[in-house]
């Protein structure tokens, strides 16, 4: 399990590609990137579609369920992250990268890494809610565009991870 | 000039830029290694620093370029998306995303990208994203106070800090190039197949050190705005560039006469605009002048806009602003407002009025402040500005 792949790309030249895809963004749209807005649009779509009643009373959610509102699914980080995903796939497909496998430090278990990823990944999108963004949306386009928002989101994430580490090393190291 | 949504990209056009930007953003990522937790996780524990590689490079590359273009005026800054700041919520959602991070190894963005190169591991993460969204999402009445607390709204970082934005800018590169040095140092030592052994030192030396050069020339570099309002305002300008005055007796003339072909721009303050303003004028700031929304307006040649202020100083600077930038058929309101008052409006201090020797002058004179009195009280009970609010651009998330 304990496997990196030495043939990507050089990381101060991946970095300036995803800085000028995020300043075409900018510069075209006038938005940057974003990820977890997506997810945000697709729950409230679920809800609406699964729960209408309820969605419709929720503080949250009610505001999305007004008949004149689109869809939540309309939305321009829905489209973006499904480019994402083919994009990803592209990559992965001409760099020879597509397998089903998991990654994590070498003295973890499968079921313990899905259990922690899955845990990882609530936390992130309670936090990405709060922070209205996560760490491409708030964080890089904010930085980008030199909002405080940016750099704070930033220092909070990068902060905290550094400072809780040490009690998950086992995870990674 | 961009951004060009909403004009002349229309949202359905948008919606497919946006599947093409999420294209690149997808492979680039997935090209970095960001399909990798553990290339992810890497930068918290030393053995690999690819994930602040990339991530300030793309911060600094893009910052740069939107300053590059903000200067060269292909960008209109203030139309585009500034992520708004909610201060605590951002420090605690920060705080939280941090712990998802070490726990799950992947962010939201780079999440979707393993999952779609086939990581197992990521879908358990992206899985997690939907539990967490609908648990916030569903508790939303406990934390909605707290989630719309300390709203600050779309400040700059450098105008928190109290910093030039050039400076700043300098100030982040120069930080950026310290951090991958020093963090290479860090990654040859915990990790022997780490990825900065491969770099080659000489080059890399040279590149920083051309970077950082790079970077100081954002010092230098005044934004479009100051610097044209400076130009503008110079002696040496108005002195070598002619400007052309409308007389308050044409104004007048026209204004009563209702022409189309013409837009009054009052560049006075707010202030003194709500106290008076001439019938059918918009009131703008000149440093208002430079937003893109106000170029269908200005752009419009066969219209004259005749720049009016209660100092007629700043319906100058504003005129070669605008001329500047590259708008004809522009006019200054000659003596500024003050003057057209006590020529045209003034009913007991005929002083000015006496003077002129043509009783048709007099007498036109006389007509025009009853015309013109009478549109302004008519002015008064209906709102008096267009619609004044940008069209912001929303984003964020």
């Amino acid at each position: 399990m304990n496997q990196v792949s030495t043939k990507y790309m050089n990381p101060y030249l991946a970095g300036f590609l995803l800085g000028a895809v995020l300043l075409v963004s900018i510069f075209v749209t006038g938005r940057g990137l974003g990820a977890s807005g997506a997810i945000k649009d697709t729950v409230i779509a679920v809800v609406g579609k699964v729960a209408p009643d309820h969605a419709a009373e929720s503080p949250y959610y009610g505001p999305y369920m007004n008949a004149e509102r689109e869809n939540p699914m309309k939305s321009w980080l829905v489209f973006e992250l499904a480019g994402v995903l083919i994009g990803a796939f592209l990559s992965g497909l001409v760099s020879d990268r597509l397998s089903f496998k998991s990654e994590g430090g070498p003295f973890i278990a499968n079921k313990t890494r899905w259990a922690f990823a899955a845990a990882g990944g609530a936390l992130f999108g309670i936090g990405a809610q709060f922070a209205r963004g996560c760490t491409s949306g708030a964080a890089l386009s904010g930085m980008a565009v030199l909002s405080s928002a940016g750099f704070i989101t930033m220092l909070a994430i990068f902060g905290t991870g550094y400072a809780v580490a040490y009690l998950f090393r086992r995870l990674w190291i | 000039m961009g951004p060009f949504v909403p004009d002349p990209i229309s949202p359905e056009l948008n919606f497919v830029i946006a599947l093409i930007i999420g294209i690149a953003f997808g492979f680039v990522l997935e090209q970095a290694g960001f399909s990798s937790s553990r290339k992810l996780a890497g930068v918290f524990y030393g053995y690999d620093f690819t994930v602040l590689r990339v991530f300030f490079s793309a911060a600094v590359t893009a910052m740069g370029g939107i300053m590059l273009l903000n200067f060269f005026g292909l960008l209109d800054t203030e139309a585009i998306y500034i992520n708004p700041l909610w201060l605590w919520p951002a420090i605690v959602g920060g705080a939280i995303m941090g712990v998802g991070f070490i726990l799950g190894g992947y962010c939201p963005g780079t999440s979707i990208c393993a999952a779609a190169i086939g990581k197992i591991d990521a879908l358990f993460f992206v899985g997690g994203l939907f539990i967490g969204v609908l648990f916030f999402a569903e508790m939303f009445p406990a934390w909605e106070r707290f989630h719309e607390s300390s709203a600050l709204g779309p400040v700059k970082v450098y105008d928190s800090l109290g910093l030039p934005a050039g400076w700043f800018a300098f100030a982040l590169i120069v930080v950026a190039v310290s951090a991958f040095a020093v963090t290479s140092r860090i990654e040859k030592r915990v990790n022997r197949q780490a990825p900065a052994n491969n770099f080659r030192f000489r080059k890399h030396l040279t590149v920083a050190v051309v970077t950082i050069f790079a970077g100081a020339v954002f010092i230098s570099l005044p934004d479009r705005k100051s610097r044209t309002i400076a130009m503008a305002s110079s002696l040496e300008h108005l002195e070598a560039c002619e400007t052309s005055y409308m007389s308050s007796d044409e104004l007048a003339f026209r204004i009563v006469d209702k022409d189309p072909s013409m837009q009054i721009v009052d560049v006075s303050d707010s202030l003194a605009y709500n106290q008076f303003s001439l019938p059918g004028s918009v009131n703008l700031q000149i440093h208002e002048l430079f937003s893109k929304e106000w170029n269908t307006l200005f752009a419009r040649r066969h219209v004259r806009k005749i720049l009016v202020a209660e100092n007629e100083q700043d319906a100058v600077i504003a005129y070669h602003v605008l001329d500047e930038i590259g708008y004809r058929n522009l006019s200054v309101l000659e003596g500024g407002l003050p003057h057209f008052r006590s020529l045209i409006l003034n009913r007991e201090g005929a002083v000015l009025r006496q003077d002129s020797v043509n009783s048709v002058v007099r007498e036109f004179r006389q007509e025009a402040g009853t015309a013109i009195h009478a549109m302004i009280e008519a002015q008064r009970d209906r709102p008096k500005e267009p619609d004044k609010k940008p069209r912001k651009i929303t984003g964020g998330c």
